[in-house]
């Protein structure tokens, strides 16, 4: 891949905790416009990934390569590197419970977000124009008014999903978004994200085979902190080393 | 959707109403101004309550709303109170020693009339030279400014080096109790500069004004129900808006707002340093009358009642912040200024000066099992069973 089409390049990264090596030399590279699965057994190394691109957590080596202008995001905080374009969605579903599906989505709108700005913000029409044109993609239209606390499981992950793309990231890390989901849910967030890749970059974290088969996507396999195999589904179920540590349990 | 934030939270108009309401009854029933069923003793009460209200909405606002339990928030309304009695002690000392002067032959010399209130004010703490920290007291305009200044240095001098090392929870509650006591240990020195134990006092006595107390208590009723009404409404307006989402979001899920791209430790920084400074202004209004401070008003206990205070209310909304205080500090006076009766039960008596903490302390733990969201959950009730 070129330096040019990457959007996130992480390069012989490793972190350790108590002398755990949660990840170990890995590197990992994804386009502007890809969709990306990333599977592995527990413990693998997935969610300390995610810390690692979004801040959370120092890595005592390596590097974090972050677009066009290739800046370490290593060197940045939290709140700086969502600012440059980075999105997470937890595992667990997490929107702020005790304020309306609209609240929600307005705090997480792309908007200047220093405090004096935040206190004198008066939704623009443009802005609600775009609150209610993502509430129609996430499926969430006639629940604006609601409080995020009220909605059912798969609402809360689609509405945080919604936030997500308020606040329109170049890239998008989901932590097992389909996790005790419905069928039909699952189909649902399938094409959000599906439609989401389309102008930026998604990396789904995964369990369950099924829900990456349908995102029909390049898979990487993590193990033991690194990586094990990359390309399509069926190339890494049929690799031998993946169905050893991975699949064949 | 562009309606203002008093249009969208009525509760505005009508807290701000029955306040209006309640100053309108306490002035014409007042001995200064109308029939006299109100005395003084009793307006102070009322204006102190008043500036108690406005400390809980400050505490309302970093513990009910942002998620930050600071126990610290009686000193800066403690501070507040010790900048302005600065003032009124000096401004009134000097005209004392101006006028006593005055009595001999030769007209004083400024240097007489400073060393004169110096030891006037220090003499009872063994100096008789006013310390640098009263290099302003001169002046009222800059004692006002410090009235604020001073309590928002401190808390945004703190808070940055608690919040930027993610200090939270149980632990920021714990330092922030270690700055109220350092600061009242501080503060009962003699060299502390601010009088030691003895404190400031006849603060009560406006310098240069003849009227009576009668007339000044009303004027600091007034002041209080106006400052209270104002800090209300700055603090509805910055908790209706997109700031007021963002520091519940705080309050409920840190790490999400941070991934959102805020920066959590400079919005916390901003509701401590205001919520500091409003406490600031009420402690100011408080003391001149109470007529008296010392530092025991800032020892830890007095900011854990404030915690109370909010919790038996009820956080997380205004008004129940208003009601808290209100309503807890005036029973408390009834019940520790002898005015409740004992009971005797034969084998021993119970007496309330002595059983009101308890009390107190059982409301608490009730409230915290039972009634998580305080007195102001009743008006939920209510509107529950309106909408049946």
């Amino acid at each position: 891949m070129s330096h040019m089409s990457t959007l996130l390049e992480v390069s012989g990264v490793s972190v350790s905790f108590d002398g755990f090596k949660a990840i170990n030399n890995l590197s990992f590279q994804i386009g502007p416009a890809e969709m990306r699965a990333i599977i592995g057994p527990n413990g693998a190394g997935k969610t300390t990934f995610m810390d690692i691109v979004t801040g959370k957590t120092r890595p005592d080596d390596g590097r974090v390569i972050w677009g066009e202008k290739s800046v370490s995001l290593l060197k940045m905080s939290e709140a700086q590197i969502a600012q440059a374009g980075v999105g997470r969605k937890f595992q667990k579903p997490t929107v702020f419970e005790d304020q309306t599906v609209h609240a929600n989505m307005l705090i997480a709108l792309k908007n200047d977000r220093g405090f004096l700005a935040s206190l004198l913000y008066r939704p623009s029409n443009k802005d609600l124009a775009r609150v209610d044109e993502l509430a129609g993609e996430i499926g969430l239209s006639d629940q604006l008014d609601r409080l995020s606390g009220e909605l059912s499981h798969g609402q809360k992950q689609w509405l945080e999903i919604g936030m997500l793309l308020a606040q329109e990231p170049r890239l998008l890390l989901v932590d097992e978004p389909a996790a005790g989901m419905t069928l039909a849910e699952r189909e649902h967030t399938t094409a959000i994200l599906v439609e989401a890749a389309k102008t930026r970059a998604v990396v789904v974290v995964e369990h369950d085979m099924e829900f990456v088969r349908r995102l029909d996507c390049k898979v990487t396999v993590l193990h033991e902190g690194s990586v094990l195999a990359e390309g399509s589904l069926d190339h890494v179920t049929a690799n031998s080393r993946v169905i050893d540590v991975y699949l064949g349990r | 959707m562009r309606q203002s934030f008093i249009q969208k939270n009525p509760s505005i108009l009508i807290f701000l109403a029955c306040l209006a309401l309640f100053t309108l009854l306490v002035t014409v029933a007042s001995e200064g101004f109308g029939l006299g069923f109100i005395s003084t003793s009793f307006v102070k009460t009322l204006g102190k309550t008043l500036c108690l209200c406005l400390v809980a909405v400050a505490m309302d606002l970093i513990w009910g709303y942002t998620g930050i339990l600071s126990l610290g928030h009686f000193a800066f309304f403690g501070l507040g109170g010790y900048m302005i009695g600065m003032w009124l002690m000096y401004e009134r000392t000097r005209l004392i020693v101006v006028e006593a002067l005055a009595q001999s032959d030769i007209p004083p010399t400024p240097e007489e009339v400073v060393s004169g209130i110096g030891s006037q004010i220090f003499g009872v703490v063994g100096s008789s030279d006013s310390p640098l920290i009263w290099s302003f007291a001169h002046s009222l305009p800059l004692q006002l400014a410090l009235v604020v200044l001073v309590p928002g240095l401190l808390a945004l001098i703190f808070g940055w080096l608690a919040f930027r090392s993610r200090v939270t929870g149980v632990y920021l509650s714990i330092l922030t109790q270690a700055m109220t006591l350092a600061l009242a240990l501080y503060l009962f020195q003699n060299d502390s500069g601010l009088r030691g134990n003895n404190g400031l006092s006849g603060l009560q006595n406006l310098p240069g004004v003849s009227a009576g107390q009668d007339q000044v208590s009303l004027w600091f009723f007034w002041a209080s129900a106006l400052a209270l009404g104002l800090g209300y409404l700055l603090a509805a307006w910055i908790t209706s808006g997109k700031f007021g989402s963002i520091i519940r979001g705080i309050r409920d899920n840190e790490s999400r707002v941070r991934f959102l791209g805020y920066s959590v430790e400079v919005y916390k920084l901003a509701v401590f340093t205001i919520t500091a400074m409003i406490a600031g202004i009420a402690g100011a209004l408080y003391y001149p009358q109470a007529g008296i401070i010392n530092p025991a008003e800032v020892a830890p206990i007095a900011s854990i009642y404030l915690a109370v205070w909010v919790a038996i209310g009820g956080r997380g909304r205004l008004y129940g912040a208003v009601i808290g205080a209100g309503f807890v500090s005036l029973v408390s006076t009834w019940f520790t200024g002898g005015q409740a009766p004992d009971i005797p039960l034969g084998f021993y008596t119970i007496k309330w000066v002595d059983w009101w903490l308890i009390l107190l302390g059982l409301s608490f733990v009730a409230v915290t099992l039972f009634a998580p969201k305080g007195i102001g959950g009743l008006f939920d009730l209510l509107k529950k069973e309106r909408a049946k």
